[in-house]
């Protein structure tokens, strides 16, 4: 049971990475539908930086934790941004569909980051960085099972609690916060009062695929302790943050939740009935139903509350006469 | 510092070949309320959108508070305090009123520079050493405490570059201080607004009154409200007055733009009228009467040479008894309006823009559902049925909403299948006839000369004047026995126009009966056989267009003669042939209490 | 009054809204863009390998013509991306982003499989074939009516919940995979029962099938009763009510369509092609679909250029991938993600202009002695200049 909680708040990090990412660009206004594509880009470019700096060392097993950490986290953000920086100048000054430029930006990224990966990153010594950026708290085992749940986590799981409470407070009570959710819910009237909605929209699409490709980055260099075989894994995360999205109600806070939750339904397989694929099978499919079980209620009820920005997924273009 | 806040010397604005504005004057002072009249098409709202910054005149001179000005943007006209009140607000729904209200607020730019001076100043003045007597000796130490202020005072000053993020996120940003900011606003003015209430709870009346609070808070000078009590009820109207006079008192200005005359004769201190994109004149409203005002803004009558054909008169095709229609946003459009249309005969509705008509023809044609009252055709109610039954009755509309796309016509279809909208599901069998509807569209473009490279044309691609001669020429290929048509030749240029009224004249002398709705009273006189003028959902009087003179239909326009006052004895819109008794009516029209919807979503 | 105001000099043009352009301009675009895209795959592909871009457009046409086979199977993937394109063309033309073909495509797949697994060998071949047609043009059906009844009544944002249908199908495949084979390791062994016919050689049926489904979609559109209506729905949906048309029947119609005609192709790859079932059974074509539908601007006959376009560069891939020695397909996608987006931009030159103000840039010199210049955004002139195409 520790073992379940433990290993499902550790990978809840892959979907909470990929969720709020992805909650700060709908808010803006925009879905998209490249996050599988950029998380994946995320992960190229993450494990990029630890693969060259790996090979920079001159005694690779005893990398900087710092160094390690910082520059695969920056190097994941940056290209993750990169691809979405390609859907914002689509999707916001290009004026193109949303759904389309994401699917297109799905297939790219997708085939990006296996290029990158294959070609220029060395992945002799990620198993050594695995360990090294997936360690928690060094009094973890001290503490028994308390500390094996809540203390034994790599520090990308933590940052991912941080970045969404960062977010979350963000959008709900700064002032930009607030222009961000008026550019999502009604761009005239954000446009109205003079804030720059291209702006706005730029900086959330950049800063939530960057927020997204670290989701991937924790992945390959954590969860999976530097193993990569195929985008597709990776890919399979990104609709389901998206999925994510919807179940959270566009709620960061929300999203450390039900990431947690996802993640104990993701891995409940693997601890439950190991020998009944059939009934594993039905478990991996719970994500899935209940999120749409949620779009129903919400859509049903109708609650002003709960429906996503009313602007989402419309391109905006002030009209002239 | 000139007394006069703005000043508009000449304007004039172009749209390709209509011209909106020509060689506009307009001056307002500060600590006045000045009224813009003028009949719909005089060119009000474009003057105003110019103000605002949508829209950048082609000629002419704006002059703000004395000096010359260009606005070309609607931050301009922010930064010029100016305050524009649209008529379709821009509002974020899900936000409360204090959310909207401080939304994209301009906090002043935190100098770093600045700050870090002025904390240079207060590092402490005494040296850092100092002399301790202890007994005979004299020792320097270092002193603490001063050393402990210097510390301080560069922590506070490497600190600078975070605080000047935290004020860029502005987190915290919604607290409480801000709240009470608002509410200070608020209550200078007078309003009684709850400021945290969500904007999708709000009335129509709460609404407006954020957008009001909302340019206010900004510090806006020139106010301009756009057919500011369109949506209100009478009390509100008074309490928005009594803003608007506090406001004045505050040295505010305030321009309105409006059409009831007893509003202007209120409220305002001047009042300037435009009449088709001309400027006419300003007066004092004190010196001033609504019987000048109205000759102002209607013009002397022009005679059109558009024939009136004579037809005998059959009986009533659609009767309509105390109808009331709500709005959309639930206000009342329509109230207690009772009239009768006969076979052969041409009835025109007048008004003001915003009086009900758009909601009558909606009614009509099975697309709104009334709160009250009886609409009966050829003695059968046709309240509930949905708009196919209607249409298949032989009741069309050629309705021109604001979008003249939006209702009868589809955008990036063809000509030819635009005209086999209704006709479509005609034939027998799976197919869509389309030879039959391209001969039709051919023949439509012939006669009424319709510019299109080809039928096949999307009719997006079209003029706007020739899009309404495709659509009302559509709707009177169904031969249909009613017609109701709507601004019909809004945008024509004059041949066009005269071929629709050629058409409509034809359709009357086969017998159909015509509903007409218009916006220029000269051709209305010319062509129409009765008139109905409706002013804020009511009738005000059905009148011989051979006998009513303009000025009287300005008047009941604009509410000042109501002739269903006047005459009360006259049962104005009651047809003494009807096919329908009256116990019968008084069954119709209990059926329609409370009706549900008619339209299928 | 405001000399606080700060003198932002923004760009001076702003974006207007093209008036149609003529086919000849809109052809001469896209080909730019094709070409363009294509070349800087080639350059991409020389950068990973030995290779230069020439002999990357050779590899590219000879991988989908060089032999007969090659055009056999060329023709054939063509054919099946074309024909669940037909299956999203009235949808996307109702504006329904039916972004569910994958499960469509999937969970008919299922069904005939499903057929040939608890039929085969108890009845007759042709009697199973024509059940498993049956079955996965409704099983297809049903999977799409999900979302359109939701769509119809609840107003259910569509693409979301098509998308997740896609996973819950994915997971039925999982599951009866568990339930079928015995052995836990989740692969069927092809099926012999059941299959459908090969017409002379295993390509023919499938591309017969897809000239089949575009000739009738396209009748369906253009002249049919039905495909009025859905239009009129897609361009303007008040117009459609005015007249009467049911929107909500109209919906769900087009969506048992759509679903069943996936489903088909859900038949085709399994009882036709592969005999067997498993998640990347559908390739991803409901995908690749949604771009070449889009692209292709619903009009069948141009997404018969835009498949043919994907299909040339998919298959072409392979064969460069082969001939310069690369390791995997990850280019393939890179390359054809890269001929998405210039198509997509493409659409952006087509529709709108940019057009200089020339007005303004007067309004702010004139002003800049006497008062101040506030910041100059866009406003109307409708000057004409040369746009550029900037790529």
């Amino acid at each position: 049971m520790v073992q379940l909680l433990q290993s499902a708040i550790r990978f809840s990090a892959v979907f909470l990475f990929g969720c709020t990412g992805e909650i700060l660009t709908e808010k803006s206004g925009h879905l998209n539908l490249g996050i599988p594509g950029i998380m994946c880009g995320g992960t190229a470019g993450g494990c990029l930086g630890v693969a060259l700096y790996m090979a920079s060392l001159s005694d690779p097993s005893k990398p900087d934790y710092f160094a390690l950490v910082m520059i695969g986290i920056l190097m994941a953000f940056l290209f993750a941004s990169i691809l979405g920086g390609i859907y914002a100048l689509l999707t916001v000054s290009l004026k193109c569909n949303q759904n389309i430029t994401g699917l297109a930006l799905t297939t790219f990224g997708t085939g990006f980051a296996q290029f990158i990966m294959d070609n220029f990153v060395e992945r002799g010594n990620f198993s050594v960085a695995s360990t090294y950026i997936a360690q928690g708290f060094p009094f973890a085992q001290k503490l028994g099972w308390f500390g094996d749940i809540f203390f034994s986590h790599g520090i990308l799981v933590y940052l991912a609690i941080i970045i969404a409470l960062v977010v979350s407070f963000f959008l709900k009570r700064s002032k930009i916060g607030l222009g961000l959710r008026a550019v999502g819910e009604n761009p005239g009237a954000a446009d109205a009062v003079g804030i720059k909605v291209d702006k706005y929209k730029y900086i959330s699409i950049l800063v939530g695929s960057g927020i997204a490709g670290l989701g991937g980055f924790f992945y390959v260099m954590d969860y999976a302790q530097g193993m990569y075989d195929s985008y597709a894994t990776i890919e399979a995360f990104g609709w389901l943050a998206i999925a994510l999205v919807i179940f959270t109600l566009w709620r960061p806070n929300l999203a450390i939740i039900g990431s947690i939750v996802f993640g104990i339904l993701y891995v409940l397989p693997y601890f439950v009935g190991g020998d009944s694929s059939t009934r594993s099978a039905l478990i991996k499919l719970i994500p899935y139903v209940v999120t749409v079980l949620v779009l129903l209620v919400i859509s049903i009820t109708g609650s002003k509350k709960a429906q996503p920005p009313s602007a989402l997924g419309l391109t905006y273009f002030r009209e002239e006469r | 510092m000139s007394n006069v806040a703005l000043e508009l010397k000449n304007i004039t604005k172009t749209f390709g070949s209509v011209i909106a504005n020509k060689n506009v004057n307009l001056v307002l002072e500060k600590g006045e309320i000045l009224s813009l009249l003028g009949e719909n098409g005089s060119g009000k709202t474009t003057l105003m959108n110019m103000i605002s910054g949508i829209y950048y005149p082609d000629e002419g001179e704006i002059y703000i508070d004395g000096k010359l000005t260009h606005i070309t943007s609607p931050q301009d006209a922010f930064n010029y305090k100016i305050g524009m009140i649209h008529q379709h607000f821009k509002l974020v729904d899900v936000f409360s009123a204090a959310d909207n209200i401080l939304l994209g607020e301009k906090m002043p730019t935190y100098s770093i520079r600045e700050n870090a001076k002025k904390l240079l100043e207060t590092l402490p003045q005494e040296s850092l050493i100092k002399e301790v007597k202890k007994g005979e000796k004299v020792s320097k130490t270092l002193d603490f405490k001063v050393l402990g202020d210097y510390a301080l005072t560069y922590l506070k000053i490497c600190a600078l570059p975070f605080i000047k993020l935290g004020k860029f996120v502005q987190f915290d940003f919604l607290a409480n201080n801000r709240a009470k900011k608002l509410q200070e606003v608020a209550d200078k003015y007078g309003f009684e607004i709850d400021l945290n209430k969500k904007i999708y709870d709000m009335s129509v009346s709460e609404k407006q009154t954020v957008e009001i609070i909302k340019v206010l808070y900004r510090g806006a000078e020139i106010l301009i409200l756009d057919e500011p009590t369109a949506v209100l009820t009478p009390q509100e109207i008074k309490k928005l007055f009594d803003v608007l006079r506090k406001m004045r008192e505050g040295g505010k200005s305030i321009i309105i733009i409006t059409h009831k005359l007893n509003e202007v004769m209120e409220i305002s201190d001047k009042v300037t009228i435009l009449r088709k994109g001309e400027y006419i004149g300003t007066v004092e409203t004190k010196d001033t009467s609504e019987k000048e005002l109205t000759e102002m803004m209607v013009g002397k009558k022009i005679d059109l040479k558009i024939e009136r054909t004579i037809t005998d008169f059959d009986k009533p095709l659609l009767e309509i008894r105390n109808l009331s229609i709500n709005g959309d946003d639930g206000s009342s459009k329509i109230e207690d309006v009772s009239f009768y249309i006969r076979g052969g005969e041409i009835l025109g509705v007048a008004g003001i823009a915003g009086c009900g008509q758009k909601e009558l023809c909606e009614a009509i044609a099975g697309l709104r559902k009334i709160e009250n009252g009886a609409i009966c055709h050829k003695g059968d109610s046709i309240v509930g049925l949905p708009a196919k039954a209607i249409i298949d009755k032989g009741i069309s509309m050629s309705f021109i909403p604001e979008d003249r796309l939006g209702m009868g016509l589809a955008p990036n279809f063809s000509i030819t299948d635009n005209m086999m909208l209704k006709t479509y599901n005609d034939n027998k069998g799976p197919f869509v006839d389309r030879k039959t509807a391209r001969k039709n569209a051919e023949a439509l473009i012939k006669k009424l000369e319709i510019v299109t490279p080809s039928t096949e044309t999307p009719v997006r691609r079209l003029s706007g004047g020739n899009v309404q001669k495709v659509l009302v020429g559509r709707e009177i290929e169904a031969g249909p026995n009613v017609i109701i048509t709507a601004y019909p030749v809004r945008g024509l240029d004059i041949n066009s126009s005269y071929a629709i009224y050629n058409i409509l004249n034809e359709q009357k002398s086969k017998g159909t009966g015509i509903l007409f709705i218009g916006e220029d009273l000269d051709v209305m006189l010319a062509l129409c056989d009765k008139i109905m003028v409706l002013c804020h959902g009511k009738n005000m009087g059905i009148v011989h267009a051979g006998k009513v003179t303009k000025e009287q239909l300005g008047l009941m326009m604009t509410g000042s003669l109501d002739l269903t006052e006047v005459n009360a004895e006259k049962n104005y819109g009651i047809a003494k042939d009807s096919h329908l008794t009256e116990e019968q009516w008084e069954e119709e029209k209990e059926k329609t209490e409370g009706k549900g919807e008619n339209e299928d979503e | 009054m405001s000399n606080n105001v700060k003198a932002k000099r923004e760009p001076l043009f702003h974006i207007v809204k093209r008036e149609d352009l003529k086919i000849g301009y809109k052809i001469m675009i896209y080909a730019i863009a094709i070409v363009v895209s294509l070349f800087l795959g080639g350059i991409m592909s020389s950068l990973a390998s030995k290779g230069d871009p020439f002999s990357f457009f050779v590899s590219l046409i000879d991988g989908c013509f060089g032999s007969s086979r090659k055009l056999w199977v060329f023709l054939q993937q063509m054919a099946l991306i074309l024909s669940v394109s037909m299956a999203l063309v009235p949808a996307f033309k109702m504006k329904f982003w039916n972004l569910g073909g994958n499960g469509q495509i999937l969970i008919g797949g299922l069904a005939a499989i499903a057929c040939m697994f608890y039929m085969g060998g108890k009845a007759d071949d042709g009697v199973i074939v024509l059940v498993a047609v049956i079955a996965s043009a409704l099983a297809g059906a049903i999977w799409a009516l999900i979302p359109a009844l939701c769509k119809a009544f609840f107003n259910t944002n569509e693409s979301l919940l098509t998308l997740m249908l896609n996973y819950i199908a994915s997971g039925l495949v999982t599951f009866f995979l568990a339930v079928w084979v015995k052995s836990g390791s989740g692969v069927l062994e092809p099926i012999k029962y059941g299959n459908l016919p090969e017409l002379g050689n295993p390509y023919i049926l499938i591309i017969l099938f897809g000239a089949l489904i575009t000739a009738l979609m396209f009748v369906y559109l253009r002249y049919s009763k039905h495909g009025y209506e859905l239009s009129v729905v897609g361009d303007s949906p008040n117009t459609a009510r005015y007249i009467g048309v049911n929107v909500k029947m109209v919906v769900i119609r087009t969506m048992i369509l759509s679903g069943a005609i996936c489903g088909l192709v859900g038949l085709l790859l399994t009882s036709g092609m592969s005999h067997t079932i498993g998640v990347k059974t559908a390739q991803n074509m409901g995908f690749t679909a949604i771009m070449t539908t889009w692209l292709g601007n619903c009009n069948p006959l141009m997404i018969i250029a835009t498949s043919s376009l994907v299909t040339f560069v998919t298959k072409g891939m392979e064969q460069v991938r082969m001939d310069f020695g690369l390791t995997n397909d990850s280019i393939a996608n890179l390359i054809i993600g890269l001929v998405y987006f210039f198509i997509i931009a493409c659409a952006f030159f087509i529709q709108y202009k940019v057009v200089f103000n020339i007005k303004l840039k007067k309004a702010v010199k004139a002003t800049a002695d006497n008062t101040v210049v506030a910041s100059t955004e866009e406003t109307s002139t409708e000057i004409e200049e040369n746009e550029e195409e900037v790529k």
